[in-house]
């Protein structure tokens, strides 16, 4: 405990003498270190800071050093988090390698693999996406299509993915593969990396709600990746791809906890926008609809440090399995709940007439669809905690 | 009174329904949003509504209308509903026409109605002055002068204030902020001196305006109604709005409903269709109940105002309060039952899930028209 204490203050004094003022403000999303080839530093405060914390390990704290982590245990790696969250430094850099490949490369790669790929995420020299989802296999993944032959010195990969995070803008995508037709649907799947640059390798941007494009369709047109690859064993990746799951889904869960963006929350909201009488908002649905939405995030944010404390003294329960499920829901809530708020102001979409935040805040609102879908839908969420928690007795439906 | 449609009403609905899907399906909104169109809706396409009588529809025959009643209206605001379609439809031969009808004069009627029928003439309702509605909460005035008034203020969220020739703006002559009494409406045109327009860009891709008035000069003879007296006539203006708005809306539902209905029939996982999963049967089968009970609703309110105009205040929010959940439900259903495609701009459920958001707001959010209700209840 004490040493905690002490790292506490260590953590807190190198942040404070290391982390650039114009670092510790509210951030744009456009804003964001993504690194990869395509990355740029907002800044050069932005580049110093993102120096800074790898020099000092703090990208992947819990990573072992040499792979450019700083061998810390994740009561260490918390407290960073919270001492970060105390000065609202910014994130130094974003990244599906640092927070989805890494920690699943740490457990199923191979050394050489580890070597290569692990301190080019911490020093944001690679960009990462994911190459899950196909047009016909996204709740059901394991039914997936896209195949990789053996041919020898390497695979020939042939198909589609779908709903590619950003894979316009990534060197590499780490892939679920169809290695066996003839096996059972998970049996047959593998894991793959697969470089981005490779020929063969196409992408086409996909327009969202929101106005962006966040994902693309990605093809393969026998691309050859070379055996070393394989993450894991051949016709295994379903193991790495579920464990991967786990570590997306916490990352999802928490979404509401560290938004990016410089946009409204609720609350504040409510006192820009909302008339009060005596302290009390006058509108008694908007007063309930925002009672309900702080009591559950509350309730979200106590149960998020329990799972925390409970995987740290070995307690196993139903709460991290719940949390996908409750965070998402609870972030869509919000930016309904934010438009209701803002009335005629909550539903501009571009121009003067309204503030940059109150166009961000109906953007985002636009793109909360997307929180109770990508990385398994709200419905398989309960489905899973009616499987695997309760063990309810299943019937046709997987 | 009667809670199902007549043959002619049926007749119209097809009618109504064909003239859309061909004329203005939501391609053509998409098409007007990504051209950045400086009307925002297709001036042929709403000649074409005029010649089918739908810019005249609640007229009398008098003055060039239609004269299919409220009901009528329903029908059609339903049908362009259901495929988004960009039009005067809702400002002018609306809110436009029964400002007329309820406040004005006969010289008035006689000078205006034959033109909002004929679709030459459009009118925008410039009340809102805040984000939430709030009908009383006028700040702008109307001061008197030698031969008429002069308006000073401003004004937000004016449906269609960008294109419409004249605005109906509500000002107050006397009293406070939030004030029934002391209020006027009164014609001005767009182009006068001391207007000024801002086109505002809504998530919905549809038409709306800041309006700014400096010093406005009007002639006397462009006061509707009594001077001071507007709110007598205002709430059944309102009430006619949020039904016919409703009505549009039950247009959204519908179609967002449909189309998710028949994926649920299409889409296969698992090696099945998913609309063979139970746990999505059950919230499709609940969206039914609620379309059930919202088009009694819808059927009762529209034919309030021609029948039994005392019961319109009550219908009016219960209608506009419904209809704003029923959209909010059918449309985030209908996003994520289609899963990673349901937030696609490709698929049009997108342009119903931002409508909804705008409708939502149009005369009245769910809060303001429940308060509303409880307060006509008494409690
Ligand atoms: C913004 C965004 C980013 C994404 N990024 C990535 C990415 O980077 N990489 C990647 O691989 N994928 C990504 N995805 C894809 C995401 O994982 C899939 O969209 C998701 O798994 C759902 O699959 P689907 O879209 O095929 O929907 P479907 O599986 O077709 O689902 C349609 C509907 O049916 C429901 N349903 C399906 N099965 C059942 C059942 N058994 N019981 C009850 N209901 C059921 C679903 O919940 C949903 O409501 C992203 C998605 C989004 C929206």
């Amino acid at each position: 405990m004490e040493d905690l204490e002490q790292f506490r203050q260590h953590v807190s004094q190198w942040l404070e003498e290391n982390c650039p003022a114009s670092q510790r403000e509210p951030m744009q999303a456009q804003e964001q270190y993504w690194g990869g080839r395509n990355g740029s530093f907002a800044s050069e405060d932005a580049r110093l800071w993102f120096e800074r914390m790898r020099d000092k390990g703090w990208i992947a704290p819990e990573w072992p050093a040499a792979y450019g982590g700083a061998d810390l245990s994740p009561q260490q790696a918390k407290i960073i988090t919270e001492e970060m969250k105390k000065i609202n430094a910014r994130k130094p850099i974003f990244g599906l390698g640092l927070w989805m490949l890494g920690p699943a490369l740490l457990e199923y790669g191979t050394e050489a693999q580890k070597q290569k790929h692990l301190r080019a995420i911490v020093n944001g020299e690679t960009r990462w996406c994911q190459g899950y989802s196909e047009p016909g296999s996204g709740s059901d993944l394991a039914s997936l299509q896209c195949k990789a032959e053996d041919i020898g010195d390497h695979f020939l990969v042939t198909g589609s993915k779908i709903w590619t995070t950003k894979a316009d803008e990534c060197d590499w995508i780490f892939c679920l593969v169809r290695t066996d037709p003839d096996a059972k649907k998970q049996e047959g799947i593998s894991f793959l990396l697969i470089d981005m640059d490779d020929p063969g390798v196409s992408t086409t941007p996909i327009e969202l709600i929101s106005g962006e494009s966040e994902f693309c369709q990605t093809f393969f047109d026998a691309v050859r990746v070379p055996k070393e690859n394989l993450v894991g064993k051949l016709n295994e990746g379903w193991s790495v791809a579920k464990a991967l799951l786990v570590h997306e889904r916490k990352l999802m869960s928490e979404i509401g906890s560290d938004s990016p963006r410089h946009v409204l929350v609720p609350n504040t909201a409510a006192r820009e926008y909302l008339e009060f009488d005596d302290g009390k908002i006058v509108d008694a649905e908007l007063r309930s609809r925002l009672v309900d939405y702080d009591m559950q995030m509350h309730a979200v944010g106590l149960t998020h440090f329990r799972t925390f404390e409970e995987k740290i003294a070995g307690i196993r329960s139903a709460a991290p399995l719940i949390m996908k499920y409750v965070g998402t829901e609870a972030e869509k809530a919000k930016s309904e709940l934010l438009l209701a708020i803002m009335g005629s102001r909550g539903v501009g979409w571009e121009g003067d007439a309204f503030t940059q935040s109150e166009i961000d805040t109906t953007r985002l609102w636009a793109m909360s669809y997307a929180m109770t879908i990508a990385g398994g839908t709200s419905e398989i969420q309960l489905n899973v905690i009616a499987k695997n928690v309760l063990e309810l007795p299943q019937g046709g439906e997987s | 009174m009667s809670l199902v449609l007549n043959e002619e009403q049926r007749f119209l609905q097809d009618t109504a329904r064909s003239f859309f899907s061909e004329n203005a399906p939501v391609e053509a909104l998409r098409k007007l949003r990504d051209s950045k169109d400086a009307t925002g809706y297709s001036t042929q396409l709403w000649q074409a509504m005029a010649q089918m009588g739908w810019a005249g529809i609640i007229l009398p025959e008098d003055y060039g209308g239609a004269d299919f009643g409220f009901t009528g209206l329903g029908v059609v605001l339903e049908e362009s509903g259901r495929t988004l379609a960009a039009s005067p439809l809702f400002a002018s031969a609306v809110l436009g026409a029964s400002a007329l009808l309820l406040a004005g004069n006969d010289a008035q009627k006689q000078a205006l109605l034959p033109a909002i029928a004929s679709g030459e003439l459009t009118l925008a309702l410039a009340l809102e002055e805040t984000h939430h509605h709030r009908p009383t909460h006028i700040a702008t005035t109307a001061g008197e002068t030698a031969n008429g008034y002069v308006i000073n203020g401003k004004k937000c969220f004016v449906l269609d204030g960008h294109s419409a020739d004249k605005l109906l703006v509500v000002a107050r002559v006397s009293g406070d902020t939030n004030d029934t009494e002391g209020l006027s409406l009164f014609l001005v045109d767009r182009s006068a001196d001391g207007v000024s327009v801002e086109r505002t860009f809504m998530a919905d891709s549809r038409n709306a305006a800041n309006i700014a008035f400096e010093d406005v000069h009007i002639d006397s003879a462009d006061l509707l109604g009594e001077n001071g007296k507007a709110w007598t006539f205002l709430e059944a203006l309102l009430d006619r709005g949020r039904i016919a708005i409703a009505a549009e809306m039950m247009g959204y539902a519908l179609e967002c409903f449909e189309r998710t209905v028949q994926y649920l029939k299409e889409r296969e996982q698992f090696g099945a269709l998913i609309g063979s999963f139970q746990a999505l049967q059950h919230r499709a089968a609940h969206m039914q109940s609620e379309i059930e009970l919202c088009r009694s609703v819808m059927l009762q309110a529209l034919s309030a105002v021609d029948e039994t105009p005392e019961q319109l205040p009550l219908l009016a929010s219960l209608a506009k309060a419904r209809l704003n959940d029923l959209v909010t439900l059918t449309t985030n259903e209908a996003v994520q039952m289609h899963g990673g495609i349901g937030v696609t701009d490709a698929l049009e459920i997108g342009f119903f899930l931002k409508r909804a958001r705008v409708a939502i707001q149009i005369l009245g959010d769910t809060g303001f028209h429940k308060d509303r209700y409880a307060r006509l209840c008494g409690y």
